[in-house]
């Protein structure tokens, strides 16, 4: 009966029907929906790079592919996850689908800008697809000059305006959040009753608006330089091609945090629902947002501290670079203060939000290895600072994306996923990452370059863990990508609120009617109380 | 009366509430759209001001033999265009169809005209070789590669000015379109009023350019 009623209810996906109904959206649910197909479709591209890369490392010879077909791998692999996944990750999907309706809009501000965005992804992952059938790019997804003008006798130019129109679609999506923020809360909603994932998605947003401009303008004058030998990163000319360091990397750095940012977002959403606690610190984690999004402009240099920057600036950069972990301490010492007398529910989200609070504490504290100039010297290019990123993007940004999406998944789609499966997957995804990604410190450190595809004999074992893991990895992420398409169909009917969660998003059926609340909210609670359900759950009950 | 405040509610679109809060919106979303452009302008500012500063001498004979006449008429242009789109803006507060008309039009004529003044100083530059490519040459300095490179750097930020002024023009010819079919009334002109925040924004990157391309270092020793 419950079902039948569900069925019959008007909701965003049975409002109409039809390709061109999806196509011409306006619906920024629907919109986050196509870029979830997007994004995981260029995630599995992205992670057949990767398995092709681990497959060759198996053995010290270089015997499956040729070192010029390697560099192209690894240059894919790294230019789809980051420009095509990781960026749009968590803000495209989850952002665009929930931050209207945590507060408490009909939509974002522009949805035709919205729908926009999603189709400039669309073309310049189009751009960046006909580069690699056309036989790929092999710069390294950081395009360094003059390899990349000069040199380099692959599809650079399609790659780099695929990035390009890529990147017009982050700077979009981000200004459609900081407006919607700014303008759109329900009566009500007070910058300091914004869900902290509101927050984390706003910083988010700063840093897309303020760097991404600025990688468009470097790949456009990379694109000007192989085009036409302007100069400007030419060094027989006088160009210089550290300032093509300086530039992408003002960018590049801040973008690491464009990946992270939101993810940090979901994780103190999860964290604070499955413990039944409000946030420790709300301001603090708040703020610690913000501080990430404006510390992470000021430490670019670290990455050119063997690139002939004057010592001076290396140390500058190295002693800036500490402070980012300051703001993102704070985070994880609240999460688990939070967690502190809590009434903690092991969901699979919440499998997922601890999985990402010790990665990413791993892959935070390594970074403070790399930031310090001496030890950067030694692991600099290694295994170890490959180790490092991954394990802020892999076990940090896509823990807390996978985790999201289980905690959202009810209410996007008003199904269930299956909670046995899924927390077998979280666990097996868990365990895959670690042993993928953690002997390649050690690797790393024993001396392993990045990007070769030959080795010495001796780091062969630690090869073998790393391509096995990788094995259980990619399993991992499988499982759910077949369970929550069967879900659709088959899973649990989710009821409007299954995790009894606080979020104006809850406080409307599943899936969301088109314009999401049937009425517009009026807020008078801050995030997070949750006295405030169980006041209602009593009532009802 | 009745029919403006029909149009009042087909503009108003349907995320929001009120008039007031969808012009907020738009206003805000332009300012960021500029702030985006101000970072994007900014990557080629920097990439000029550390080579001027590591080449003073060759960038000052190269900024030298750029027409600061043409350049400051350019200027004064752009200066007119803004006070009609001021004017513009005016007009739309008042509800005034044809003076918005009027002004757009005069507007969009003063930014063909800087594109015509600038598409001849370039054809300039074809006649003396200044163009960056094989055929390069500039006077007076060992140095073409250097020299090469401020040209190359005075035509991408010339060239992308140039572009966004095409775009603006384009922006000018929508809004001229609209204001045509009458769509524009005291209660409803913020896309004249956003529009004019782009053309505003066009004009200050000019007023950048032109001191750092041209008057710098004006008076050193010709080539």
């Amino acid at each position: 009966m419950i079902t039948a009623a569900v069925e019959e209810r008007e909701h965003y996906l049975n409002a109409s029907y039809g390709i061109k109904s999806w196509l011409l959206t306006k619906d920024h649910k629907r919109i986050a929906l196509l870029y979830l197909a997007t994004i995981t479709f260029f995630f599995f591209i992205g992670g057949i790079f990767a398995t092709l890369i681990r497959i060759e490392l198996l053995t010290p010879k270089g015997d499956l592919v040729s070192s010029d077909t390697y560099n192209k791998l690894f240059t894919m692999h790294g230019v789809i996850m980051v420009f095509f996944f990781l960026i749009p990750s968590v803000p495209a999907t989850l952002g665009n689908f929930f931050i209207p309706m945590m507060i408490g809009a009909r939509d974002l501000a522009f949805p035709r800008i919205n729908l926009l965005s999603w189709y400039l992804l669309v073309i310049g992952g189009l751009f960046a697809i006909f580069a690699m059938v056309a036989g790929g790019v092999d710069t390294g997804w950081t395009f360094y000059t003059p390899y990349s003008t000069s040199y380099s006798n692959t599809w650079v130019i399609a790659t780099a305006l695929g990035i390009i129109v890529a990147g017009f679609s982050s700077i979009l999506t981000g200004l459609n959040f900081i407006v919607t923020v700014h303008t759109m809360r329900a009566p009500g909603m007070t910058w300091f009753r914004l869900p902290l994932f509101v927050w984390a998605n706003y910083a988010t947003a700063l840093i897309q608006v303020l760097g991404t401009p600025v990688l468009a303008i470097t790949l456009v004058l990379v694109f000007c330089e192989r085009m036409f030998h302007i100069g400007i990163f030419d060094p027989a000319l006088g160009g210089d091609p550290v300032l093509f360091q300086h530039l992408f990397w003002f960018y590049s750095h801040p973008a690491v945090y464009i990946m992270v940012l939101p993810g940090m977002g979901i994780l103190s959403e999860l964290v604070s629902v499955y413990s039944r606690k409000r946030v420790f610190g709300y301001g603090f984690v708040a703020f610690s947002s913000v501080a990430i999004a404006v510390l992470g402009f000021l430490v670019w240099g670290h990455h050119l501290f063997v690139s002939g920057q004057s010592l001076y600036a290396g140390m500058v950069f190295s002693f800036l670079s500490y402070f980012v972990a300051i703001p993102s301490a704070i985070k994880v010492f609240n999460w688990t203060a939070t967690l502190y007398k809590g009434s903690i529910s092991y969901a699979t989200p919440m499998l997922y939000a601890f999985g990402f609070i010790g990665l990413f504490t791993i892959g935070g504290l390594t970074g403070l290895f790399v930031a310090a100039l001496g030890i950067d010297v030694h692991v600099t290019d290694t295994y170890f600072v490959i180790a490092h990123f991954h394990y802020i993007m892999v076990g940090g940004t896509i823990m807390a994306y996978l985790g999201g999406l289980h905690y959202w998944w009810p209410k996007m789609t008003g199904r269930m996923y299956p909670e046995g499966g899924a927390k077998l997957s979280a666990l097996v995804i868990f365990l895959g990452f670690n042993l993928t990604f953690f002997p390649q410190f050690i690797l790393g450190y024993l001396g392993m370059p990045r990007r070769y595809h030959a080795y010495p004999d001796e780091f062969q074992v630690l090869h073998v863990l790393s391509t096995a893991g990788a094995s259980v990895l990619a399993v991992g992420y499988l499982i759910p990508a077949i369970y929550f398409i069967w879900s659709l169909r088959y899973g649990a009917v989710a009821g409007a609120n299954p995790w009894k969660a606080t979020g104006l998003e809850w406080q409307t059926p599943s899936p969301p009617p088109p314009h999401n609340f049937e009425e517009t909210p009026v807020v008078t609670h801050e995030a997070y109380d949750y006295s405030a359900t169980i006041g209602e759950a009593v009532q009802v009950g | 009366m009745a029919s403006e405040l029909h149009v009042e509610t087909l503009a108003l679109r349907e995320q929001f509430d009120t008039a007031s809060q969808q012009k907020n919106a738009s206003t805000l979303g332009m300012w960021i759209f500029l702030i985006t452009e101000i970072m994007f302008f900014g990557g080629m500012f920097l990439a000029y001001t550390a080579y001027r500063s590591w080449y003073p001498n060759v960038f000052g004979a190269a900024s030298r033999t750029l027409n600061a006449t043409i350049g400051a008429i350019n200027t004064a242009v752009l200066l007119c265009s803004s006070f009609t789109m001021v004017l513009a803006v005016r007009a739309g507060q008042l509800g005034k169809r044809k003076a918005i008309m009027i002004f757009l039009s005069l507007t969009m004529l003063l930014g063909l005209a800087f594109l015509g003044i600038k598409g001849y100083e370039w054809w300039e530059k074809f006649q003396e070789h200044h163009v960056p490519g094989p055929s390069f040459h500039m006077e007076g300095t060992p140095l073409q590669g250097q020299a090469q490179l401020f040209f190359s750097l005075y035509f991408a930020m010339t060239g992308l000015h140039a572009l966004h002024m095409v775009i603006g023009v384009g922006v000018m010819s929508v809004l001229l379109l609209q204001a045509y079919r009458g769509k524009y009334s005291a209660e409803y002109y913020t896309p004249i009023d956003v529009g004019g925040l782009y053309w505003h924004f066009v004009d200050i990157i000019w007023i950048y350019l032109f001191p750092l391309l041209y008057l710098i270092d004006r008076h050193g020793p010709k080539p």
